[in-house]
């Protein structure tokens, strides 16, 4: 089956963010997002830590110590950046300021709601880090996702198995085989990736498509 | 003279209770107090409850007083990451309380402790298993849940410049936790990178004031870490 790599994934969700925007970038494919969006398109991305001006990684030689993203890499500070505490950069994230924030997801429902932070009911310790305050805080979230697991389970369900990370947040979500809206009706897809077609998308996702007009 | 400048480790640490709320500045390994967390482990203080972003790793520093059975319980947004082996075997073992809190909520729960704001009202978690159990309040038709300050008996922050007032300069992302942490303790205590004469950190780039700062111990690194 054709459809977008990861890279590509990244590439297609860059083309659709325009200059200006304050974005957060998740871990896994959101992050590499960044890489695309032209040098000449001032975009400005905020980490949780308490960067906004994120650049891309240093070279080996040029790694600062104390400058590094929520996912803990070594990266650069873009002239125009800016350092804000913790209590101040999640006011940025709470306060409605970001235009956009990108995540990973196990699971994204047809009315928007998310699933990326545990994997069950048993997993009692795992990691939330700021992933609800994002998805709740942001003017937009997207998700950014393979269509469906290494072992074929789709993604894209009518209702997530796995514990919320919010209720009714996800707008949009760009996958390995296409790029779909999250509408009152349910999953309206926008475009499908290149030799992949509407049945086939379909009968990888597990809650109904409306097909593109 | 104020001079909140203390000498030896043991002067930093000292008077740290039994049974002390401890706010542990920094994300992953930036900003965080090192020196002063190896002086909390030689000073002694148990049955601890550590407020930080991250729940150790390996089996030094945060993760090394978690192993000696020093922690009673942990509050973090990220209990759990590469490297955090003792936290691991500590919770599967039953030996470690955990209450995970999302990270804005988490910074907001200092922020109000240190400004006297008793509880606030936020959108984050609501819908998720983290919002069970806490009052629920709609403000503008959308659902709210009950958050409390998250006060410190003790803080432990790293800081890049120092004057003796306890004037705090830090470096670049080394900030994040430590500023709001400094804010919400009864007593916060400082290891700092360099100590500047009184006048000549820029009034403009102090990010945490004197007011909020109770010790200060020089602390020089070998080299920059990460």
């Amino acid at each position: 089956m054709a459809g977008f790599s990861r890279p590509e994934i990244a590439a297609r969700v860059a083309r659709d963010i325009p200059e200006g925007w304050y974005v957060n970038l998740g871990i896994g494919i959101p992050t590499l997002i960044a890489d695309y969006v032209p040098p000449g398109r001032e975009v400005i991305f905020h980490s949780e830590n308490g960067v906004l001006g994120i650049g891309p990684a240093p070279s080996p030689e040029a790694v600062d110590p104390w400058l590094i993203n929520a996912g803990k890499q070594h990266v650069t500070l873009r002239p125009g950046g800016a350092f804000v505490h913790h209590a101040d950069s999640f006011a940025i994230i709470r306060g409605g300021h970001l235009d956009l924030c990108v995540l990973g997801a196990f699971e994204v429902a047809e009315n928007g709601d998310l699933a990326n932070w545990a994997t069950g009911r048993n997993d009692a310790a795992s990691a939330v880090g700021g992933a609800m305050d994002l998805a709740v805080g942001a003017r937009r979230l997207w998700v950014a996702m393979e269509h469906t697991t290494k072992e074929g389970t789709a993604r894209l369900v009518g209702r997530c198995s796995y514990p919320l990370t919010a209720p009714g947040a996800v707008s949009r979500i760009y996958t390995s085989l296409a790029v779909i809206d999250v509408t009152p009706q349910g999953f309206s897809v926008i475009e499908t990736a290149p030799g992949v077609d509407f049945d086939t998308l379909q009968r990888h996702t597990a809650a109904r498509l409306i097909p593109p007009e | 003279m104020i001079d909140k400048r203390v000498a030896t480790m043991a002067e930093a640490m000292a008077g740290i209770r039994d049974g002390s709320v401890v706010l542990i500045g920094g994300f992953g390994d930036v900003g965080q107090p090192d020196a002063l967390i190896e002086g909390l482990i030689a000073q002694g203080a148990t049955n601890l409850t550590v407020v930080a972003n991250n729940a150790g790793r390996g089996r030094t520093g945060l993760a090394h007083l978690m192993e000696l059975g020093r922690v009673r319980r942990i509050v973090c947004s990220f209990p759990r990451s590469r490297g955090s082996v003792v936290f691991e075997e500590l919770y599967s073992a039953g030996r470690i309380e955990l209450e995970i809190v999302p990270q804005g909520t988490l910074a907001e729960r200092l922020r109000a402790a240190g400004a006297g704001i008793p509880a606030f009202f936020t959108p984050t978690a609501v819908g998720t298993r983290l919002a069970d159990g806490k009052e629920e309040r709609a403000f503008d038709g959308r659902p709210h849940i009950l958050e409390y300050a998250l006060p410190g008996d003790v803080a432990l922050v790293e800081a890049w410049r120092a004057d003796r007032f306890g004037n705090l300069i830090y470096r670049e992302s080394a900030r994040n936790f430590n500023p709001v942490m400094a804010m919400a303790a009864r007593l916060t205590i400082v290891q700092v990178q360099h100590l500047a004469e009184l006048g000549t950190l820029d009034p403009e780039a102090i990010a945490t004031p004197g007011i909020f700062v109770d010790r200060v111990l020089h602390v020089p690194y070998a080299q920059a870490k990460g």
